[in-house]
């Protein structure tokens, strides 16, 4: 798993997928929080980082599918996929070495942000004046969005060797698990149950643990989605086998 | 023994990619797998490595059944895809480090290894180089130098000389010849001088089914069963005329004017097509007897094979 993984990597490296994922998730982000008038924290008159964490996932649908669309597609349509399952590698091997190696990359990308919090930090009024567990729950939440993201993007991957359309399926899954299960609960046809809907949104839970509240609940509906997925891929990758 | 294939078919849908074939591999063989295309070599490979499942039979590599043990079948076998996929974006050290880890070679010995498998390999000056910028005969280079790496006991290369210009096509026959001492090695390919070049032994495969299995000599003198003519007229001829004449079997026509006629063995029919020609009052601008080669038992298998079928 860990060769797969390092591999994985340098590959992003070597491309420029690593750099241009990094770069503009940093400069998009960075232009919302502190330089776009509408979005910009040092006009809201908060010392809070609502910006980047209400910002960040809509921006993670598109980024995160970018970077796992080529995981199984590509290794598929160049054929290395057949070289791969041919070497002394268990399918969860090859499964996990990709997604963690995605989810390291996006991590790369969250890094640069804690920036943003020290920041905050000491431009508050007075310095300091930043609820700190809000924000470490809101990292704890985004990291663990991430990992979903690329948990379905890993999936949706495997599911063709195009790679164009595993990044649009991947992109509309992430869409529908961070606010479409939300906005099915608001129908009123689903009044009687929107609460049980609602909660197999990604929105539920972000929401609950950026409270700074770290519910084991939320935690592990995250851990069970990426789980999930990661094993329906487990079982298309095992459907040669049939 | 060290590859054993038992009564193994493979079905796709309605078809049957391969149909009940037998036959076994010793270690210290080099055995050509020859067929026309979709015979269902790369099939039979396929599920040798583990990337296929058999439908029905058992496919038994170093001891360990492909079903039952596949990790440990992989472990043991080094294989060459038909394509030979790489990694484009990686560079050709970097490819093969990746490889070796994947054996669970590290270190030390991984860097040796690698270093070694680029010297042999004639890949030196190429080894800083990403892939992607390398062409097809350096690329097949490395795909053999892969399935190398880690010294397997079972070599299965799928069309490994494909693509080779005729210096690099000895090259690498001379590096096969060379490893696979005390190696079990199956390759497949339809370039004939090359099995005449370093197998021991030939197994022909045509459409899914097993139609020889022999020594590259036996498989040679069972050829003097026909001996084939090629001969050239200028003129009108047709088939059938050519057919009634005496001693032949069988008649092709390979072009305009230009036949194939296989005679039965003995007797030889170039006086009778001259005197064909005198005849007939026609130039015959062409006659040569076949060396009976592995091209034309090929050919024979294969066709014959073919048109057996057909009539069925």
């Amino acid at each position: 798993m860990l060769q797969i993984l390092s591999k994985e990597f340098k590959s992003f490296l070597n491309s420029l997928i690593a750099y241009v994922v990094i770069g503009v998730f940093l400069v998009g982000m960075g232009l919302l929080a502190w330089v776009f008038p509408e979005t910009s924290i040092l006009d809201s008159g908060y010392a809070d980082m609502f910006t980047l964490f209400s910002v960040a996932p809509f921006v993670f649908i598109f980024l995160v599918p970018a970077i796992t669309m080529r995981s199984f597609a590509e290794e598929r349509k160049s054929g290395t996929m057949e070289m791969l399952l041919t070497k002394p590698l268990s399918d969860w091997d090859i499964i996990l070495g990709k997604f963690l190696a995605s989810f390291l990359l996006v991590l790369f990308a969250l890094l640069p942000t804690i920036v943003y919090y020290f920041s905050i930090y000491s431009l508050g009024n007075p310095i300091g004046n930043i609820d700190t567990s809000g924000v470490i729950g809101s990292y704890i939440g985004l990291i663990l969005l991430a990992a979903i993201f690329c948990a379905v993007g890993i999936f949706a991957s495997s599911i063709t060797p195009n790679q164009i359309v595993a990044f649009v399926c991947a992109a509309f899954l992430c869409f529908i698990f961070f606010t479409g299960f939300d906005s099915l609960a608001s129908l009123n046809f689903f009044s009687a149950n929107a609460l049980f809907i609602k909660q197999f949104g990604i929105t539920y839970h972000y929401d609950s643990l950026s409270k700074g509240l770290i519910d084991s609940r939320d935690v592990l509906y995250f851990l069970s989605v990426i789980f999930v997925m990661l094993s329906i891929t487990k079982l298309i990758l095992g459907s040669r086998q049939w | 023994m060290s590859l054993q294939i038992q009564h193994v078919t493979k079905q796709y849908d309605q078809q049957k990619a391969v149909d009940d074939i037998s036959f076994n591999v010793q270690e210290g063989e080099i055995v050509g797998f020859l067929g026309p295309n979709g015979a269902g070599k790369s099939t039979t490979m396929k599920m040798a490595t583990c990337f296929l499942p058999p439908t029905s039979g058992d496919v038994i590599v170093a001891g360990f059944n492909v079903m039952e043990n596949p990790m440990e079948v992989k472990k043991v076998t080094g294989y060459l895809p038909e394509h030979n996929p790489l990694y484009l974006d990686l560079y050709v050290h970097e490819y093969l480090e990746f490889i070796g880890g994947l054996y669970g070679i590290g270190g030390k010995v991984l860097k040796s290894r690698v270093g070694e498998m680029i010297e042999r390999c004639g890949l030196t000056r190429e080894q800083n180089k990403k892939i992607e910028s390398l062409s097809k005969g350096y690329r097949q280079r490395i795909g053999l130098a892969q399935a190398l790496l880690h010294d397997p006991k079972v070599l299965i290369l799928d069309e490994p000389t494909s693509g080779l210009d005729p210096n690099q096509l000895i090259e690498i026959r001379k590096l096969i010849k060379e490893v696979s001492k005390n190696k079990t090695v199956i390759f497949s390919t339809h370039i004939m001088q090359e099995v005449q070049a370093i197998c021991d032994r030939v197994v022909v495969i045509n459409k899914g089914k097993i139609v020889a299995d022999d020594s590259l000599q036996n498989l040679l003198q069972r050829s003097d069963a026909g001996v084939s003519v090629m001969v050239e007229f200028e003129g009108n001829v047709e088939a059938n005329e050519l057919s009634v004449l005496k001693g032949v079997i069988r008649v092709q026509e390979v072009s305009k004017g230009k036949f194939s006629v296989v005679a039965a063995s003995g007797v030889d029919i170039r006086p009778e097509l001259f005197r064909f020609a005198a005849d007939k009052n026609l130039s015959l601008v062409g006659l040569k007897q076949e060396e009976a080669s592995l091209e034309s038992i090929f050919r024979d298998l294969t066709i014959v094979s073919t048109s057996i079928e057909n009539e069925l």
